[in-house]
């Protein structure tokens, strides 16, 4: 039993089924993040646990009291809208507080719980403006402190952070996370972006057309993606995916792809899970991330399996911290993360190493990956 | 060089602005002319105007006609003057404006807030009212208002008008609130608000200029309204605008057009005020609403 259960939930809209069968368990103090590309259901899903939408089948539990019907105002739930959806008549202050009078707490205690979310925050001076006076940073302050001065079960944040400028994101993503820290609430926290779903959360879970592709810690989906999207979805730049067969040579399985020469290159792949095997002389994806290929020099010294490989660069996009080559494999474009003081020269050939440790296979037909 | 072509920028502006100004004054003063004749004439005794000069200003200024007209003039068979229709159509019009306006809002509201199956049909039908000429109406409004046996009183005439006014402040507000956030709803249904705390607290007092628009458009049309208040309202219960027709149509004695001017400009006053003083709401009001529909 989880804090917050999703257990077998769906929602459809006269005969279409836009959430199957989503099936969550969110642990107290957990920070689970929904994320995918818009029109996944991300948000619908959040607005059920909200009590906005209808559940269609399912349940939806908190602290195992069964939600389905019940209003939102008696979930003890706060929500962080995208725009915020600050009362534009009323004050910072009696925003924060609107909550708690429709609750009927008496005004000494709605004061001082005012006061203490105020300084949580540090937006005291902005008590009396109007949200039209305050900064898009200020707004997200009192959009969070209105959902604090609740002390509400669960936390829903919808994309909070996508109506601010890029600066400001990265400060209200630390700001967020810091909180969590340090109030251990439980937080369900819906976004596009997948850096803010990698840096926020404790788990994640990556939707796309209405199914819960993966659900994992950031690290399992990163290293470890179910499928091909989940792979392709999370990561900046996304990861390569070559058409590569695989094949047996010296006792080794070796994937064979082609270099920018037409020539074939053999990746050898050690420590390979059984599942493997059923794919010999059969056609797979190969899936690498930019981070996987480097110079020789910039590879990870821990990785027990570098492959070297020597190919044609086509490009290369400077980026300050990292610099981002491109080359063609398999006929596709496969971009590898270097140093930003790698040597490299657009035009000719260099040396590049694949830490293969990292490469994940998937099944070309069901994008499953190989394990 | 650059020095020269600013220069005649600002000179060719300077002489836009003058034609603009001239021509703008120009309509001002052909709009104005009727008002400054009525008013002129309003203030002359009758034989100056009999005697032929309807554009001269007063040469012995009076305000003899506007006491008549207000107080003692004969409307119909009664001597009252226009002061109990005034005190009419006032009764009449102000709750009738503030109940359209009320329910148009709420209309408004429910429409783009609570949409529910139907919703957008129950919008177009609404909308039709507007459409529909006062004349068809007369009849079954009649019966209905002899059903309720309110027929000829001024009750009768505030529900008239509520009733056909509901359908463009519907329009209005449902308009307006249709590019009011919705997620601000979300949030004070979170927060624990009811259906009329979140309309009283959150979308009331983000409404000004839709409720300036509704009342304007509403108070100019009930009380310029003279079908209804012919057909529905007799005697003492008549209001302004049929009053003044009874003043100015009556058949007895001699023409007092001093009187009747006066009578004129006492009917024109209130939209007038309600203009001069809410107008700018009006077309701030107008183009808010035209934004998303």
């Amino acid at each position: 039993m989880g804090f917050l259960d999703i257990d077998n939930v769906t929602k459809s809209y006269g005969a279409v089924e836009v959430l199957h069968k989503v099936d969550i368990e969110v642990h107290e103090g957990e920070f689970l993040v929904l994320v995918g590309p818009s029109g996944c259901g991300k948000s619908t899903l959040l607005n059920m646990i909200a009590g906005l939408e209808g559940i269609s089948s399912g349940e939806i539990r908190i602290k195992d009291r069964v939600m389905n019907g019940v209003h939102p105002s008696r979930r003890n739930i706060a929500m962080v809208f995208q725009s915020y959806a600050l009362y534009p008549n009323m004050t910072v202050g009696q925003n924060i507080t609107f909550g708690l009078e429709m609750h009927g707490t008496p005004k000494s205690e709605r004061e001082k719980a005012m006061k203490d979310v105020a300084q949580l925050l540090q937006i005291e001076p902005l008590l009396d403006r109007k949200p039209g006076q305050l900064s898009g940073g200020q707004r997200q302050r009192v959009a969070m402190g209105r959902a604090l001065v609740r002390n509400p079960d669960v936390f829903l944040f919808d994309e909070p952070l996508s109506n601010l400028d890029a600066k400001l994101r990265v400060d209200m993503r630390i700001e967020i996370k810091k909180l969590h820290q340090r109030l251990g609430t439980t937080i369900v926290y819906v976004t596009h972006d997948q850096i803010e779903a990698m840096t926020l959360s404790t788990r994640i879970a990556v939707m796309f057309d209405g199914y819960v592709q993966q659900l994992g810690t950031p690290k399992e989906i990163y290293d470890a993606p179910a499928n091909l999207f989940v792979a392709t979805f999370m990561g900046s730049p996304a990861m390569n995916v070559l058409p590569a067969t695989l094949v047996e040579r010296d006792g080794a399985l070796h994937a064979l792809i082609s270099a920018a020469d037409g020539k074939e290159r053999a990746l050898r792949i050690e420590n390979a899970p059984p599942a493997y095997a059923t794919y010999k002389d059969a056609k797979v994806l190969l899936g690498i991330r930019p981070e996987a290929i480097t110079d020789p020099e910039g590879a990870d010294r821990n990785a027990r399996n570098i492959q070297h490989l020597t190919n044609k660069v086509t490009v290369i996009e400077p980026a300050g911290a990292d610099t981002f080559v491109t080359m063609t494999l398999s006929g596709k474009d496969c971009i590898a993360r270097m140093r930003a003081d790698a040597d490299v020269i657009p035009g000719r050939d260099f040396a590049f190493a694949i830490n293969m440790d990292k490469a994940v296979l998937f099944d070309p037909k069901t994008e499953q990956r190989i394990a | 060089m650059a020095v020269a072509s600013a220069d005649t920028a600002i000179r060719t502006s300077r002489i836009t602005r003058a034609f603009i100004y001239l021509f703008l004054l120009l309509f001002a003063l052909f709009y104005l002319l009727p008002f400054g004749i009525m008013l002129v004439n309003s203030l002359k005794p009758l034989s100056e105007i009999t005697g032929g000069n309807m554009i001269a200003l007063p040469q012995d200024w009076t305000i003899a006609p506007w006491l008549s007209a207000w107080s003692t003039a004969q409307i119909g068979v009664e001597p009252t003057g226009l002061r109990p229709y005034f005190i009419n159509s006032l009764v009449m019009a102000v709750p009738a404006v503030v109940l359209s306006t009320v329910v148009g809002a709420l209309n408004g509201y429910v429409l783009t807030k609570w949409q529910f199956r139907g919703s957008t049909i129950i919008f177009g039908l609404l909308l039709f009212s507007c459409f529909i000429p006062f004349q068809i109406v007369l009849i079954p409004m009649a019966r209905i208002l002899g059903l309720l046996d309110i027929a000829g009183t001024t009750p009768g005439l505030i529900l008239v008008h509520f009733v056909y006014g509901i359908g463009f402040t519907t329009l209005y507000f449902r308009n307006y609130y249709a590019a009011f956030p919705t997620e601000l709803v979300r949030a004070a249904q979170i927060d624990g608000a009811g259906f009329f705390q979140i309309f009283w607290r959150i979308m009331l007092p983000s409404s000004g200029p839709i409720i300036a628009v509704s009342f304007i458009w509403q108070f100019t049309n009930i009380w310029n309204d003279f079908l209804f208040g012919a057909s529905f309202a007799s005697g003492g219960s008549a209001p302004m605008t049929v009053a003044l027709n009874n003043l100015v149509n009556s058949s007895t004695g001699v023409r007092e057009y001093n009187v009747h001017f006066a009578g004129a400009i006492m009917a024109a006053a209130p939209t007038l005020l309600v203009y001069i003083v809410a107008g700018r709401y009006f077309v701030r009001g107008l183009m808010a609403g035209s934004v998303k529909g």
